[in-house]
């Protein structure tokens, strides 16, 4: 067998609390497209920063077409002909494309030259882009290009992307895959990071598998079934949250022509929405990040006002309501960001149970506050939800990402909202955790609630929704019905490859 | 190597050991300073520390630790309130002057009448105009989106020309022979903020501080108000999404501060000062700048913190008599220690680790 | 009141006299700003620069080996700066408050010995024509080498900001240091040059008013320049040729001011001498909406976190 690209070989890293990688092994051979996968907390971050030369392994060793291989820093690998494309963009949204490309290069081309050659590579692999756009007012597909053209501009060897097509429609992701698909005719080789199964089924040779830090398995993803692929990432057979057939009732929210400017400089305003939701239905939002979702539950939480008639609770015009008037109503949310927006991470679980509980669980009179109350709800939350801490008057910040999000969502849910706002419930979670989340929406919707549910991972909408809509560029398609929907049409309404042009490859 | 870790938690423990440890480095490095002024540092921190509470006329300047004290903790009270909140009213000396241009400009109106209602209505009066010269901020703030920190602080400037106006013109003394100052309130009986208590240094101000205390401990702690406030320093963005309203706030804790920072000036120029001069101000809402962070932003903290910097004032005024020491060392003196406090602040939330050797 | 004892043409070229300690401290804070750091303690930094280059002009008879030495001494004073907020990650506007209480108190100190001297004088522009011509020579070609180098300064600055790739990666710095971080740029070390650069030209602009401006050392002297210039970095949208306008609008108020008092006006000078800082006000309000040049990161404490 000839010499792999990349060879990895005992690789193990620990942090304060855990083990993020152990003893992990592995080979990416020449122009191979390689698969990792495994869930989120997996490990898959940590072992690609290791090769990128972020961080140090505590033990193992790699070497690079037979030669020892120990990057000190992301320089030195990309000298070595290692490129990477993070799933959390390292771009500059106040600087133009060129700019954007020329601090992730070492020895940049005057901007003239840069530009030339930006316009070139980005036509020949079907990506083309503007070298002097401003960052700021791309979509996300787009900006995800600049990243790729970045490293394309170094010729890399090997070609790592963290989670690429989190941000992608259907038919973005075909694009990407034929350029990655000649990026490999041309010998380059593709490390690709993904936990979803079927994209990994089309488009990978190999697939390495991890779980709790470790590699659990190797496998050919095109000889393996999506559900054996799952078992092995989650290493039990998943319980899927159960749909009852359920009757709806009056309609719960409607809103309707809805026109809001973004409150941010680089945000998407949301134009024309119209959007009802009847009791007991679950409608889910589908969409890329950056379309308009932040701006869609800021307007349903209160923390956009608009008229009065724009959002309706009950037939009841709530529009210029602010959090605390619709939480009484009862319409409650629960933003994407938890450390920060849902949750203060400073504050103690307690603290943040007052944050939106106040109201609805009785926990202020005159302004004075209950604290004996608010820790009781806190303790309810947790007990109810199984959020691993050891007790309420712990920070937020101290809690991992799945149960911080299970006391978040647990938190809104505990104080029996006749509407349920939630924007990415399951973002960064794990999947026990994630399927908690779920079922107790699903709960909810039983018991006569209306949920709107905002997410970017269709197969969860899929499950949980009766109906569903994508938000595109801020605005709403017409909703429908979730049985016999297909892939290919739910792409369409998340508004097809917004006019990026196919590969000509 | 040395590396900084995030605690998962901030330390309860070292939140309270900090300004204990700042007050001993600083104790440490001002002692260094004051041998390289050529004085001997033990004797120097001894004379700032000790005399004026166990020395020989500390009968006298025990005292003097109240008077000194009670403006700093009245204005550092209402300074955290904002403080906690990201609101940095900078301007605090200002609001302090036009209390006391106000409170006194009404006492000074009704002289010569002695009557009950005098006292209060000039405590009203100072607190009015310290509130309204914070509202300048306050409204720019809110309706503009203006820096406070910037308009706060040319407040001051402003205030100190106002108050040079004010001692050379309208609130000149007739009787004053030409001298700039205003009319001398200690001899002005309904006027005079006078001790409580013979010889204990405790004036109304004094009470007012306590009050202040007790007021932001039950404020922050037991109210929605103090939530809020702590919440919109915390995370701004969770504090939106609970509905605490930005405006509200603001004109809150700049209201506040401004209005207390008003009347310590009120009280001191009513009291220990006397009267209304060009320089009456001595840079006491800047000074509990200090004092606020020294006390954690916490009431009880402030209340100590205030303690402390009085007794470096008064322990530097007697070692500038008996050793010499230049009175801007103890300005340096005080600006050291809001600095360890800053500094030492960081290992409430991080741990200090040595990172493990890196593997080839 | 004699209002025509104003000359105009030595208001103007006063003017610039007056602007040059404002425009100094803002470019460098405009620097600092731009790397996405606010220190606030410019006026700190100022009095320091103020009394060093004062001390060692005197001490040494050099008026440039003083502002050599006020550029360094401002730069040593950020220093501290730099490990709180830096290093410990503290608070960067209660630092940079903290700098400037300590600045004033350390300048006092070490002002002591030199209240009431003159300092040597430094030798003003004089060329064989130019400086003759009426109206454009005691304008253009009369001043102090100090206020060309803050002109020359403020057209460098705007220069390495637009074109370079220093500049480039100083603003990406200040945009998003997550991002830079990632791409493997040393955040807290160009933070660090930029803090001392700053600090620099704060100490410059501070000594400027006790060598060249007034010119003598008294407690205090700055008197609120420093905050003026932070304020100065607002109004100029954090471009350098808009601090220079800035600092000329600022240092022609001032100056017409005095003017004005001098020759009698009917105003109480206490009203007049208010007036820079009133405008101060206004000019922040008028340009409180327009924050759109404001680094995305700005006060914003940079920790890697891996």
């Amino acid at each position: 067998m000839s010499t792999p690209l990349l060879s990895i070989k005992g690789l193990t890293k620990a942090y304060p609390g855990v083990v993020a990688n152990d003893n992990v092994s592995f080979d990416i051979g020449e122009g191979e497209v390689h698969a990792l996968l495994g869930e989120n907390g997996a490990g898959k971050s940590t072992l690609v920063k290791m090769i990128y030369g972020l961080v140090k392994p505590d033990s193992g060793t790699m070497s690079l077409r037979g030669a020892p291989y120990a990057p000190p820093e992301p320089r030195a690998a990309r000298a070595d002909g290692i490129a990477m494309v993070f799933q959390h963009f390292s771009l500059f949204d106040a600087l133009n494309v060129a700019e954007n490309i020329a601090l992730g290069m070492e020895n940049p081309p005057a901007m003239g030259d840069l530009a030339a050659r930006i316009r070139e590579v980005s036509e020949t692999y079907g990506l083309p882009l503007d070298p002097f756009r401003t960052v700021g007012d791309l979509s996300a597909g787009e900006r995800q290009r600049v990243e790729i053209i970045r490293c394309l501009l170094q010729d890399p060897k090997l070609l790592i992307m963290d989670e690429p097509t989190s941000v992608l429609t259907p038919q973005e992701v075909e694009i990407l895959f034929q350029t990655l698909q000649k990026l490999r005719s041309e010998g380059t080789s593709i490390l690709y990071i993904s936990h979803k199964l079927e994209e990994i089924r089309t488009l990978c040779d190999h697939a390495t598998i991890l779980r709790l830090g470790k590699n659990v398995g190797e496998c050919t993803p095109a000889e393996t079934s999506a559900r054996d692929m799952a078992e092995m990432m989650v290493g039990t057979a998943l319980k899927t949250p159960e749909r009852s057939g359920r009757e709806f009732g009056e309609i719960a929210l409607d809103i309707s022509g809805l026109s809001v400017p973004s409150p941010s400089e680089f945000g998407t305003s949301l134009k024309n929405v119209h959007m009802t939701v009847r009791k007991g239905e679950v409608l889910g939002i589908g969409g890329v990040a950056g379309n308009g979702q932040d701006e869609l539950l800021a307007v349903l939480s209160g923390e956009i006002l608009t008229a009065a008639d724009a959002v309706k609770k009950d037939g009841q015009p709530v529009g210029r309501l602010g959090p605390v008037a619709r939480r009484r109503l009862g319409l409650l949310t629960a933003p994407e960001e938890r450390l920060g927006h849902a949750a203060a991470p400073n504050m103690s679980l307690t603290e943040n149970a007052l944050l939106t509980g106040s109201v609805r669980e009785g926990l202020e009179s005159n302004g004075f506050l209950k604290w004996a109350e608010t820790r009781e709800f806190a303790e309810r939350i947790i007990k109810e939800f199984d959020v691993r801490t050891p007790g309420p008057e712990n920070a937020a910040r101290s809690l991992s990402g799945g149960n911080l999000q299970k006391f978040v969502i647990g938190r809104e849910v505990l104080q029996n909202p006749d509407v349920l706002v939630v924007n990415q419930p399951t973002w960064g979670v794990d999947a026990s955790a994630a399927a908690a989340i779920r079922q107790a929406l699903l709960d909810l919707a039983a018991k006569g609630a209306a949920v709107v549910c905002i997410s970017q991972d269709l197969d969860e909408l899929m499950e949980i929704s009766d109906t569903f809509a994508a938000l595109n560029e801020g605005r709403l398609s017409a909703p429908r019905d979730t049985t016999g929907l297909t892939v290919d049409e739910i792409g369409l309404m998340m508004g097809g490859a917004h006019g990026m042009e196919v590969a000509h490859v | 190597m040395i590396v900084l870790e995030k605690r998962p938690q901030p330390s309860r423990a070292w939140s309270l050991a900090t300004p204990l440890v700042a007050v001993l480095a600083t104790m440490f490095f001002g002692g260094l300073l004051f041998a390289a002024l050529g004085k001997n540092p033990v004797e120097a921190i001894g004379t700032i520390f000790w005399e004026p509470l166990f020395g020989e006329y500390s009968f006298y300047y025990r005292p003097q630790l109240l008077v000194k004290g009670a403006p700093l903790v009245l204005i550092a009270i209402g300074l955290s309130l904002g403080f906690r909140a990201g609101i940095w009213n900078i301007g605090a000396e200002g609001q302090y002057i036009m209390g006391a241009i106000v409170g006194a400009g009404v006492g000074l109106a009704f002289y010569p009448m002695e009557a009950f209602y005098v006292f209060p209505l000039m405590v009203i009066a100072g607190a009015l105009g310290g509130w309204a010269w914070a509202m300048v901020p306050a409204f720019l703030k809110v309706r503009f989106g203006t820096n406070e920190i910037l308009v706060s602080l040319m407040m001051v400037y402003v205030a100190e020309q106002l108050l040079a106006s004010m001692s050379l013109g309208l609130l000149k003394n007739p009787e004053g022979f030409g001298f700039p100052g205003s009319r001398n309130l200690q001899s002005y009986a309904s006027a005079h903020n006078a001790e409580l208590i013979e010889g204990s240094g405790m004036h109304w101000g004094v009470v007012a501080a306590l009050i202040a205390v007790i007021f932001a401990y039950v404020l922050l702690n037991r109210h929605m108000t103090g939530f809020h406030i702590r919440l919109t320093g915390e995370a701004p963005r969770a504090a939106r999404f609970a509905g605490v309203k930005p405006a509200r706030l603001i004109l809150f804790c700049l209201g506040v501060s401004g209005a207390l920072a008003g009347l310590a000036g009120m009280f001191e120029v009513s009291g220990p000062s006397g009267q209304v001069s060009i320089d009456f101000n001595v840079g006491y809402g800047f000074t509990a700048i200090i004092v606020a962070f020294l006390g954690r932003l916490h009431p009880v903290g402030i209340l100590l913190a205030g303690g402390l910097m009085a007794l470096t004032y008064i322990g530097g005024e007697i070692a500038q008599g008996s050793l010499g020491l230049p009175a801007a060392a103890i300005q340096v003196f005080q600006g050291m220690l809001l600095f360890f406090l800053l500094a030492l602040d960081l290992l409430t939330n991080y741990r200090i680790r040595a990172a493990r050797k890196e593997v080839a | 009141m004699d209002l025509s004892a104003i000359n105009p043409v030595l208001l103007v070229a006063s003017l610039m006299v007056a602007a040059t300690p404002l425009l100094l401290a803002a470019i460098g804070e405009l620097v600092v700003e731009k790397a996405g750091v606010l220190n606030l303690g410019v006026e700190g930094m100022m009095i320091t620069g103020a009394i060093c280059g004062f001390a060692i002009s005197v001490e040494t008879g050099s008026p440039w080996l003083g502002f050599i030495a006020a550029a360094i001494g401002g730069a040593i004073l950020s220093l501290l700066f730099v490990l709180m907020t830096q290093v410990a990650l503290a608070n960067q506007v209660a630092s940079g408050l903290a700098l400037t209480l300590f600045g004033l108190g350390l300048s006092a100190l070490m002002g002591q010995s030199y209240v009431g001297i003159k300092p040597p004088a430094m030798g003003r522009l004089d060329l064989p024509v130019l400086s003759d011509l009426p109206v454009v020579g005691p304008i253009l070609f009369s001043h102090d080498p100090i206020l060309y180098l803050g002109i020359l300064l403020t057209a460098g600055v705007w220069w390495v900001l637009k074109y370079s790739r220093a500049g480039l990666i100083l603003r990406a710095v200040g945009e998003n240091h997550d991002a830079a971080h990632a791409l493997g740029y040393k955040v807290i070390r160009i933070r660090i040059l930029a803090i001392m650069f700053g600090g620099a030209c704060a100490g410059l602009g501070g000594a400027y008013i006790s060598l060249i401006r007034v010119p003598q050392w008294t407690e205090g002297m700055t008197a609120g320049v420093g905050w003026i210039a932070l304020a100065l970095v607002v109004f100029a949208s954090w471009k350098p040729w808009r601090a220079l306008l800035g600092a000329y609008l600022f240092g022609g108020v001032t100056v017409v001011q005095l003017n004005l008092q001098a020759a009698g006006v009917a105003i109480p000078v206490e009203y007049l001498a208010m007036s820079p800082y009133l405008i101060t006000i206004l000019v922040l309000v008028i340009l409180s909406a327009d924050k759109s040049g404001a680094p995305a990161a700005l006060g914003r404490s940079f920790h890697a976190s891996h």
